[in-house]
């Protein structure tokens, strides 16, 4: 017993952002670019869930759908209707690359609610290169389209003439801040969350070394439990936020007019 | 109890120096810019494989379903409508029929009271000219019969006369006798 305690003792740490270390999948050396990580093996299964949801379950092409196929419908006419409504009907020629993002990050963030598994969306490193993904084929569009009418999206014109310079100063931050507000609202939720599940977790063994755990570890579960039902809201909705403000980018460079 | 004290504190301070030590030895893995490449490398792959799979299989395949049910949607509200103008017209033949059949009954209980009417009429004006007829040839029978009679008073009268002329002594001429009633039937 007394060696039992004396093991749980050591093993009471904290290390709630171990569970964000990139790791290589094979041996322990050094992480190159091209090296098969946990990265790679958790966007992997996020693929397969993908492939699985919208190809197999679709596989039947059936008229009236079997279950899986209304999951796959539901998601597609969810996003679709979200690009229309929110970008415009001449925005839907992205609707692939939306689907894309959104189908991403919803899986990324639920598949990172598992036990044991890597959150691949809770990095500034992943979450940054799709904001960054987003702003500029926003940019590129915007100019594409409009040339340098573009630019009149920094010039607005409802405001009095000698605001607007001033209000000129301050859109074209916020537009560069976009791609900063945009990674880090997603990798900042998901990590925030999965950390303090794990600060919890930390916490719930605490009734096998002291009287204090009666309370504590009882509490910790508790907290967990609801934190992670919190957490199930959160990764819908972080994915949700970011499918619509990439809408949302995409209809300023379509109509850049205010 | 002492050692029990000692315990949580010391477990209290276990856990604190374990949340201290893992801030401090690792920080957070997300700056740590080694794995960025790494990250970045593997987020692009994932990304074209899942665009790839939304183009190329998914997307078309669910766009053609829907437009499907939408068509079988659509086909079948027609036939419906088809089907149900069908009926109409349907109907409207069966009511057209009845009135038909009604009219060309009335028709023909019409016609056929004319006929019967016809009928009635020739054997009534029939009936008529034989009454006509029959009442005509007993008349002229009444008529023969009161001549007759007549004529036979006459002669009665002239034979009684005559018997009555001899009876009481007279000669009875013939002739005179007869005038002589004729005389008298006449006045």
């Amino acid at each position: 017993m007394a060696n039992l305690e004396q093991e749980m003792r050591t093993e009471l740490v904290f290390h709630p952002m171990d569970q964000f270390i990139v790791k290589p999948l094979f041996g322990d050396g050094p992480v190159h670019w091209y090296t098969p990580t946990n990265v790679t093996l958790w966007m992997a299964v996020a693929i397969a869930a993908i492939f699985f949801m919208l190809v197999i379950g679709t596989r039947g092409r059936a008229v009236v759908p079997s279950r899986a196929q209304s999951i796959a419908e539901l998601a597609y006419g969810f996003i679709h209707k979200m690009v229309e409504d929110v970008a415009g009907k001449d925005a839907l020629k992205f609707f692939p690359y939306i689907f894309t993002l959104f189908l991403f990050i919803v899986f990324s963030n639920f598949l990172g609610l598992l036990p044991r598994s890597f959150t691949t969306t809770s990095h500034v490193a992943v979450t940054a290169t799709l904001a960054m993904l987003v702003f500029v084929t926003v940019t590129v569009v915007g100019f594409v389209k409009n040339g340098a009418g573009f630019l009149s999206l920094f010039w607005v014109s409802s405001a009095p003439l000698a605001l607007r310079p001033v209000l000129a100063i301050i859109e074209i931050i916020s537009y560069f801040v976009r791609p900063v507000s945009h990674s880090i609202r997603l990798a900042g939720n998901m990590m925030a969350g999965h950390a303090v599940m794990k600060v919890f977790a930390a916490f719930a063994p605490l009734i096998l070394l002291s009287g204090v755990g009666i309370a504590v570890t009882p509490l910790s579960i508790i907290a967990i439990a609801a934190m992670y039902g919190l957490e199930v809201l959160v990764a819908f909705i972080q994915a949700y936020v970011f499918t619509i403000l990439t809408c949302v980018y995409l209809r300023d460079a379509l109509h850049p007019a205010h | 109890m002492a050692s029990e004290t000692q315990n949580t504190a010391h477990a209290v301070a276990d856990a604190a120096h374990g949340a201290a030590q893992a801030a401090h030895k690792g920080g957070m893995p997300q700056l740590d810019f080694t794995s960025y490449p790494n990250q970045i490398f593997w987020l692009l792959v994932a990304l074209v494989v899942i665009y790839w799979l939304l183009s190329r299989i998914a997307l078309p395949r669910i766009e053609a379903v829907l437009a499907d049910r939408q068509g079988t949607i659509a086909g079948d509200i027609a036939a419906a409508e088809d089907f149900k103008r069908k009926a109409e017209e349907a109907e409207a033949a069966y009511e057209k029929a009845l009135a038909d059949a009604r009219a060309q009954a009335q028709k023909i209980a019409g016609e056929t009271r004319a006929e019967i009417q016809k009928d009635l009429d020739a054997a009534i004006a029939k009936a008529d000219a034989e009454i006509a007829a029959r009442s005509a040839e007993s008349e002229k029978r009444i008529a023969e019969i009161r001549d007759g009679a007549l004529a036979a008073v006459d002669q009665v009268a002239k034979d009684t006369a005559g018997e009555i002329v001899a009876a009481l002594g007279g000669k009875a001429d013939a002739s005179a006798v007869g005038a002589a009633v004729d005389a008298r039937l006449k006045g």
